[in-house]
């Protein structure tokens, strides 16, 4: 059979197949402990992300000069700040900003890491050598101090921070993407589609990328939990969103000073929130790896 | 092998060629002019203009590049504007401290991280691997800053076992230094913790599952002999490679230990150097880095291919 007269039915029969697939990958995730652990987590803060200003006790922002560096108790379950704001509300409302950033940074990396990764694979050559000698340089130095360098270059904001580390997991992901691409480029389809007369591009991103989805996933998903830890870091080194707006790794920058005074519900809390959130998500990130490569 | 290690040692070179490019071109669009910067905004036009020659920001680009690379490589990285001195000597004395807290951290991970991952692999699928797999995978992702503030906050502040600060008084022994290093190399033993130990896992999964393994069993070794003999031998080798490769990722792990605990290394010069827009001492430190990661993750390939024969007779080929 040549490869444009596919009957109807089995196209739909593959489609459905795939459902019925995704399906049970769904139900089994659901049936791992450790990925509902980490699922409940994730949708606690998600929650707080978007109806925080709502569930938080206090404005965040709302200063009592009265009430400052209260220990936790029952008008404060969190203790208050060295200018008297409610720790709860900014614990709450704070998993706003990182909850933005997290997912937008990491799809701007897993983008243009597809895109980057599937020429070098696919193209292989001199194109491969140039583009891999940029990415192993960049890979010798550490994402913070990369971090650092460019934040440094184009300002701090939350916008800096998304470009950072979207351009950082580029060449980590591009390098995924190329081993996948390059086992893929060897295989039938991908002869069949070029004696067909299909273009590189056609090839590369219709024939080629919906077979090296499943690492792409994985990338993915890992990197979302990377993604939390540096955005955490770069916030703590005052590179990301600045004061009064309320962010996990900001506040504990701002306030860790007062821990040597005995304050250290001012950042407890904010450290927690953070180290539950990574957590959760490497847990759904583990899960969904074992569940496509095991 | 000779060919080889050439052949890594030019890939190494033109790689760390790209990274100084990289290295200088942020510096290029760094905002703000350093010379109006170090003279403040009330300086005469004259004064800064003649400030900019003699730091050499008029000439050409390519010039500039060439006179910054041929200064370091000669030893000479420049003068730090943040503290009107020569950054060699300041750039040394912070990477012996870096060095000693990195070896603190070394030391209190690689032992435990080793055990962890045989015992898991000796149990694959059972509950001392899970709960192995789990904690390593934990303590691997909570950013150094959030486990260092609760460590702060338990041994420090609430038992007051350590000290909160990481600089010993000046004039204390060596082992004085040592109790102080040793809050601030926890959080760095935590992330690396988890690879190491999955890498020890893997290594030995693969050992026990080859058919020397098995040939060593079929022949009658006892499973202690064959597991001392065989497998950890052969899986121990990855793991060498893998410790290496997290050179990279602990410098970037010393910044943020540095700075929360005051500690004067690589990390917080860095650091300190980014934010008062200290170019020539970011760009030295920057490129640094990248020298000891190249220089160490090659010196681990070389070993790992002296040790593992399939790779040398790859590379004779």
């Amino acid at each position: 059979m040549s490869a444009g007269t596919v009957p109807i039915e089995s196209v739909g029969a593959v489609a459905a197949g795939r459902r019925e697939l995704r399906g049970e990958l769904v139900a089994r995730l659901v049936r791992s402990p450790l990925f509902v652990v980490g699922a409940v987590i994730l949708l606690w803060w998600i929650a707080c992300a978007i109806f925080g200003s709502a569930i938080a006790p206090h404005s965040p922002y709302a200063q009592n000069l009265e009430t400052i560096n209260r220990p936790p108790s029952g008008a404060h379950l969190f203790g208050t700040d060295a200018l008297g704001r409610d720790m709860l509300s900014r614990v709450i409302v704070g998993a706003r900003n990182i909850l933005i950033i997290v997912p937008l940074a990491t799809a701007l990396g897993t983008f243009l890491g597809t895109a980057v990764g599937l020429v070098m694979g696919y193209f292989r050559g001199p194109v491969d050598d140039v583009l891999g000698r940029f990415v192993e340089a960049f890979l010798a130095l550490p994402l913070i101090v990369t971090g650092l360098l460019v934040v440094s270059a184009v300002g701090h904001s939350n916008v800096s921070l998304i470009l950072v580390i979207g351009l950082v997991f580029t060449p980590l992901i591009a390098r995924t993407v190329r081993a996948a691409v390059l086992l893929e480029r060897e295989l039938d389809y991908v002869a069949a589609a070029r004696l067909r007369g299909e273009g590189a591009l056609y090839i590369m991103f219709v024939e080629i990328l919906p077979n090296v989805l499943a690492p792409i996933v994985v990338e993915f998903t890992v990197r979302l939990g990377y993604a939390i830890f540096f955005v955490a870091t770069l916030s703590f080194l005052a590179l990301g969103v600045q004061p009064p707006s309320p962010d996990w790794g900001l506040d504990i920058s701002q306030n860790y000073g007062q821990v040597t005074a005995g304050f250290w519900w001012e950042v407890l809390f904010d450290a927690l929130a953070i180290a539950s959130l990574i957590v959760a998500v490497s847990l759904i990130a583990d899960s969904i790896q074992g569940l496509l490569e095991g | 092998m000779v060919k080889f290690v050439l052949k890594r040692v030019g890939l190494a070179l033109v790689t760390l060629w790209i990274l100084s490019l990289i290295v200088f071109g942020a510096g290029q669009v760094l905002p703000g002019d350093p010379a109006r910067a170090i003279l403040g905004p009330l300086a005469a036009p004259s004064a800064v203009a003649s400030l900019r020659h003699q730091l050499g920001l008029d000439r050409s680009l390519p010039s500039q590049y060439w006179s910054w690379i041929s200064h370091f490589l000669q030893g000479h990285p420049g003068t730090s504007y943040q503290y009107q001195s020569a950054i060699g000597p300041l750039l040394i004395s912070a990477l012996g401290r870096s060095l000693k807290l990195a070896a603190v951290a070394f030391v209190l991970v690689v032992p435990p991280g080793i055990v962890c991952g045989v015992i898991a692999a000796l149990n694959v699928g059972r509950p001392v691997d899970r709960i192995i797999g789990i904690v390593g995978l934990s303590a691997t992702t909570v950013p150094e800053f959030v486990s260092g503030i609760i460590l702060i906050i338990v041994f420090a502040v609430g038992l007051k076992w350590l000290p909160v600060s990481a600089t010993a008084p000046s004039g204390s022994g060596f082992l004085t230094s040592l109790k102080y290093l040793i809050l601030p190399a926890i959080p760095l033993t935590l992330i690396l913790f988890g690879y190491i130990s999955r890498m020890a896992r893997a290594g030995t999964v693969e050992a026990l599952d080859s058919d020397y393994a098995r040939t060593a069993t079929l022949k009658g070794l006892p499973r202690g002999v064959m597991i001392r003999r065989h497998v950890l031998r052969n899986s121990l080798l990855p793991t060498i490679t893998v410790i290496a490769t997290q050179t990279g990722y602990l410098i970037g792990g010393l910044v943020v230990v540095e700075t929360l605990f005051r500690y004067q290394g690589i990390g917080s010069l860095v650091f300190n150097a980014a934010v008062n827009k200290d170019f020539p001492m970011l760009e030295a430190g920057v490129l640094t880095i990248g020298i000891i990661y190249m220089v160490v993750t090659l010196a681990a390939d070389v070993i790992f291919s002296l040790l593992n024969p399939q790779i040398r007779v790859a590379a004779a080929e």
